[in-house]
């Protein structure tokens, strides 16, 4: 036990975690309620995901959410870890500072103006909002959180592995996808896992760039929120924190057993 | 452009046609690898804006796009010069004149400020203990704050209805234990907002204070306590100010974002409250005035430029210092 | 007067028996969870002494030296410091100061301000510190670099600066965790005589914790010499190299040569040891070694002579064959084969420029030296 963890840092670590999960807890455990009257224990009862699953609206939202994140996630993958090689690799090229800008502003970019903007490029180009607007807008801001990930992985890549493969001969585009890219793959996919949230988790920019019929989760969410808690939406919302919850689990699972495995492996070949 | 892929592969003297060929590739790939996602971004994020600012100058029209277009670049020079005539500052003049815009903003900085000291007070200790926890104790703990930002903003901030309502859980709680006889309004009130903001933006704190504070080489703390400091001065002499790149970053994570914040205030916050980002939500879709929602965009922009610029560059310190 | 090595120093209170200890360590031990760092020890530290620990990463040494500056509480024994016990005392309640082995400059602070920081803590009037800071400054010849922050100064100069803000409270003892350890070698063996003359000028007590016997030896007044958590013993330089109590110690300080054996015959001063392959060695100053007891015979290498022919006047000399030379500038090392398998390591020092007839790789060779040139080891 490390001496300077003291009382208070136990104390303090303890509370906060309270509060970080205390209400999610709650909302989780009131979905499972009897009673209409959301704050107000009626007993247990799984009516709530019963009459969820029967709501047709809801259940079309959440298929128009799921193919947007697939495909938007994916998407935006391939351009954040393209965007993080450039910040990484390339220190030297014309506009590389507004480049730096372009990639870091929309993390914390307030999501109205984003999604204004970008609803009037869509207005200004003569797109029909749907289906693929909300995914371009949705590429565009996740790209930039998978190109951050991605990057501190690249930061701490050991360059001399690329060098090697060049001086045995592989070309570059050879050696990214032999060794850059097998090396940081934890980060490209945890990075996957990111954009796939975010997009299922956005209101805001999915509001301003989707238009009918192309209603996603949290829009229908909030639409319901907005006429008061209820029941139903407490269900929704559990079901959408297990999807994630169990995504997140099962990967820092995998991650630690082959974190296991490798120091088996490494105490065997210790032993010889 | 030069990048060291390109002079390794130019450097390889063998097989003359294959060399030139690959160099070809190799040249062609690099500038792709820059050139897709440079493209993506000016066109995706930074020509939007510029589009904003444009329609923010032009009037509003009851058609769909409910705007007069303000510029016609097909109808060259001429058509320039008149649409430079047609250029209206009238949204602007709008927003000066009415005080609920100008209210809208200033109320938006002072809860967003207010709300950072907050996370900032709750979110030092937190970090502060998780970057003294054991070793292995330390990546459970971060896996634990990282946890909840996977988890829905919207669905977090909907699950404090249920608990700050008048009739809500905490009120139940605290008449129960009989702290209180009375329900405490909490929900529409700006003490809702600020536990929302301070709740749903807590790890975005956590994080870059965890990592400063993680980094800090303990050996300081005890040749500080060696010269005869108290570990709470100590701290206040060594720890914090040693931490500071991290309070920065964490404050402006929160902070920016917090400004322009929708979902919180329209959900917590009741009709009472002010906040510009709700001010433009309902300009945009309530009023349909896109010019009048665009000058207010416009303006919010302005307004966290400078913090924005300040956190690129600690952005940009951060990582030198990690190369 | 005779005397071990060659150099005799009139500071010597560990042989005064009146002499008042200075720093005591009574029965220490320290655990950590079930690995035990520091194993019942004592020892005695006298003041104005430059004493070193020595060890092997993972011997204790710095636990100790924790233990002393107050980092670490001992889990039994009790630690004294001029007469009182330091149990309970926190370290920013006890009058010694320790300079890191990592420095521990504080990055945001500049030289002047970290040499500062400790007279600051202590409530010292403003006047007073910028006196004192500007002494250590120039005592560590930095006047020039006042202003600088950590990370604007070499390595040897962050070393100086942290020397400086340890001395600069004037403690009654300074703790040094590897002090010369970051630098490289030519700057060590420069700062390790400055150290030294630090240590003189102002009269402190020093206790320094090294993994570098030569700098140990180079510097001490006395040395530790510390294994899993005990000391093996604690001597001055050159008694630890002429004197060795252990096969550990022996070996551990310097290069030697071992020949284990049994005592075959005893007489009051001398013994003949017959090794376990036959050799017969002739020892003068056999300590307690009892007729019959196993033992190692160490000797070390600069005091085993190397010719050609059988040489008349030793009593040990053992033939061999030379099976490897090294010649290093200022002498040369021989490994001499013997006929029954081991090796040994003779050197010899190159005081001529040109030698005839020298020896080479295969030759016939014979090893000798005189009955007091090694010592007998029973433990």
């Amino acid at each position: 036990m490390n001496p300077t963890w003291t009382r208070f840092n136990i104390t303090s670590i303890v509370l906060g975690f309270a509060f970080l999960y205390l209400p999610i807890v709650l909302l989780v455990v009131f979905s499972f309620n009897a009673s209409k009257l959301v704050t107000v224990w009626g007993g247990f009862s799984t009516k709530w995901y019963a009459s969820l699953f029967q709501n047709q609206g809801l259940m079309d939202a959440a298929w128009v959410t799921i193919r947007v994140a697939l495909v938007s996630a994916s998407v935006a993958t391939v351009l954040g870890t393209l965007a993080a090689l450039v910040l990484t690799r390339y220190t030297r090229f014309r506009g590389r500072v507004l480049f730096t800008g372009m990639v870091f502003a929309p993390l914390v970019m307030p999501e109205v103006i984003t999604g204004l903007s970008l609803l009037l490029l869509f207005v200004a180009v003569g797109l029909d909002r749907g289906f693929l607007t909300v995914t371009l807008a949705h590429i565009t801001f996740s790209m930039c959180f998978v190109a951050v990930v991605v990057q501190s992985r690249l930061l701490s890549f050991d360059r001399s592995l690329e060098e090697a493969a060049m001086d045995l001969g592989a070309p570059p585009v050879k050696t990214f996808f032999q060794i850059t890219l097998p090396v940081i793959a934890p980060a490209v996919i945890s990075g996957w896992m990111l954009a796939f949230t975010l997009s299922l988790d956005d209101l805001v920019i999915a509001s301003f760039a989707s238009g009918p019929g192309a209603t996603t989760l949290p829009m229908k969410i909030y639409s319901q929120v907005r006429l008061g808690v209820t029941p139903e939406i407490n269900a929704a919302c559990t079901i959408l924190i297990a999807i994630v919850a169990i995504g997140v689990l099962a990967a820092s699972v995998v991650n630690k057993q082959r974190e296991v495995q490798r120091r088996r492996d490494e105490q065997a070949a210790q032993r010889g | 452009m030069t990048n060291a892929a390109a002079s390794v592969s130019a450097s390889i003297p063998a097989d003359e046609e294959k060399s030139a060929g690959a160099r070809l590739l190799s040249g062609i790939a690099s500038r792709l690898v820059i050139l897709v996602p440079y493209c993506w971004l000016l066109f995706f994020f930074l020509v939007p804006f510029v589009i904003v600012f444009k329609i923010s100058l032009s009037q509003t029209a009851i058609s769909m796009p409910p705007y007069t277009p303000a510029l016609d670049f097909g109808a060259g020079f001429a058509g320039l010069t008149d649409a430079l005539k047609e250029l209206s500052f009238d949204n602007y003049v709008w927003l000066t004149e009415d005080p609920l815009y100008f209210n809208a903003y200033i109320s938006s900085v002072v809860i967003a400020g207010i709300s950072t000291f907050l996370t900032l007070l709750v979110g030092y200790p937190i970090a502060y203990g998780m970057a003294r926890a054991p070793a292995s104790l330390r990546p459970t703990l971060l896996m634990l704050v990282i946890l909840p930002f996977w988890t829905s903003f919207l669905i977090r901030v909907y699950a404090w209805i249920g608990i700050l309502k008048p009739e809500g859980l905490l009120n139940q709680f605290l008449m129960g234990v009989g702290v209180i006889s009375e329900p405490l309004i909490i929900l529409n009130t700006y003490t809702a907002i600020f536990i929302g903001i301070v709740y749903s933006y807590l790890p975005f704190m956590v994080l870059p204070l965890y990592s400063t504070l993680e980094k800090m080489d303990n050996s300081l703390i005890e040749a500080a306590n060696d010269l005869g400091c108290t570990p709470i001065s100590a701290f206040w002499k060594i720890t914090f100010p040693l931490s500071l790149p991290g309070v920065i970053a964490g404050c402006l994570l929160v902070f920016i974002p917090a400004v322009g914040e929708f979902v919180i205030p329209d959900l917590l916050g009741g009709s009472q409250t002010l906040m510009i980002g709700r001010t433009l939500w309902n300009e945009f879709f309530n009023n349909r005035d896109w010019p009048v929602a665009s000058a207010v965009a416009t303006i919010l922009l302005l307004v966290l430029v400078i913090p924005i610029v300040l956190f690129q560059h600690a952005q940009a310190k951060a990582q030198e210092q990690d190369r | 007067m005779k005397s071990l090595g060659s150099i005799r120093r009139d500071f010597a209170p560990w042989n005064d028996p009146d002499a008042k200890p200075y720093i005591r360590f009574e029965n220490v031990t320290k655990r950590f969870g079930d690995f035990t760092a520091v194993n019942n020890l004592s020892l005695t530290i006298f003041e104005r002494e430059f004493f070193a620990l020595l060890g092997a990463s993972g011997c204790g040494k710095s636990t100790l030296l924790r233990m002393l500056a107050g980092f670490e509480e001992p889990t039994e024994g009790r630690i004294l410091l001029d007469g009182q016990d330091l149990r309970g005392i926190q370290p920013y309640r006890r009058p010694v100061n320790m300079m890191f082995q990592s420095y521990a400059l504080f990055p945001h602070m500049t030289v002047e301000k970290n040499i500062a920081f400790g007279l600051k803590q202590d409530g010292m009037a403003k006047a007073d510190i910028d006196a004192r800071v500007a002494e250590m400054l120039k005592l560590v010849k930095l006047e020039r670099f006042a202003q600088r922050k950590p990370h604007q100064l070499s390595g040897g100069q962050r070393q100086r600066v942290a020397l400086a803000r340890s001395v600069a409270k004037r403690p009654k003892v300074l703790l040094l965790d590897e002090p010369l350890g970051a630098l490289d070698k030519k700057l060590r063996e420069e700062t390790q005589f400055e150290l030294m003359d630090l240590q003189q000028e102002l009269g402190l007590t020093f206790v320094v914790v090294t993994h570098d016997q030569e700098e140990a030896m180079t510097m001490a007044d006395r040395i530790a010499i510390m294994d899993k958590g005990e000391v093996m013993q604690v001597a001055t330089p050159a008694e630890v190299y002429e004197a060795p109590n252990s096969r550990f110690v022996a070996g551990f300080v310097g290069n030697v040569n071992m020949f284990e054996g049994a005592v075959a015959e005893r007489t009051e001063k001398t013994a003949r040891i017959t090794g376990s392959t036959g050799a017969q060695i002739l020892v003068e100053n056999a300590g307690d070694a009892a007729k019959g007891a196993n033992v190692a015979f160490a000797i070390r290498p600069e005091k085993i002579k190397v010719s050609s022919k059988k040489p008349a006047d030793d009593v040990n000399a053992l033939e061999g064959e030379i099976y490897d030379i090294a010649y290093l500038g200022d002498m040369t090392v021989y490994h001499v084969k013997l006929e029954d398998g081991q090796v040994v390591r003779a050197s010899t020092m190159n005081a001529a420029r040109i030698v005839e007839d020298p020896l080479t790789w295969n030759d016939r060779a014979w090893v000798s030296f005189r009955p007091d040139a090694g010592v007998v080891l029973t433990r």
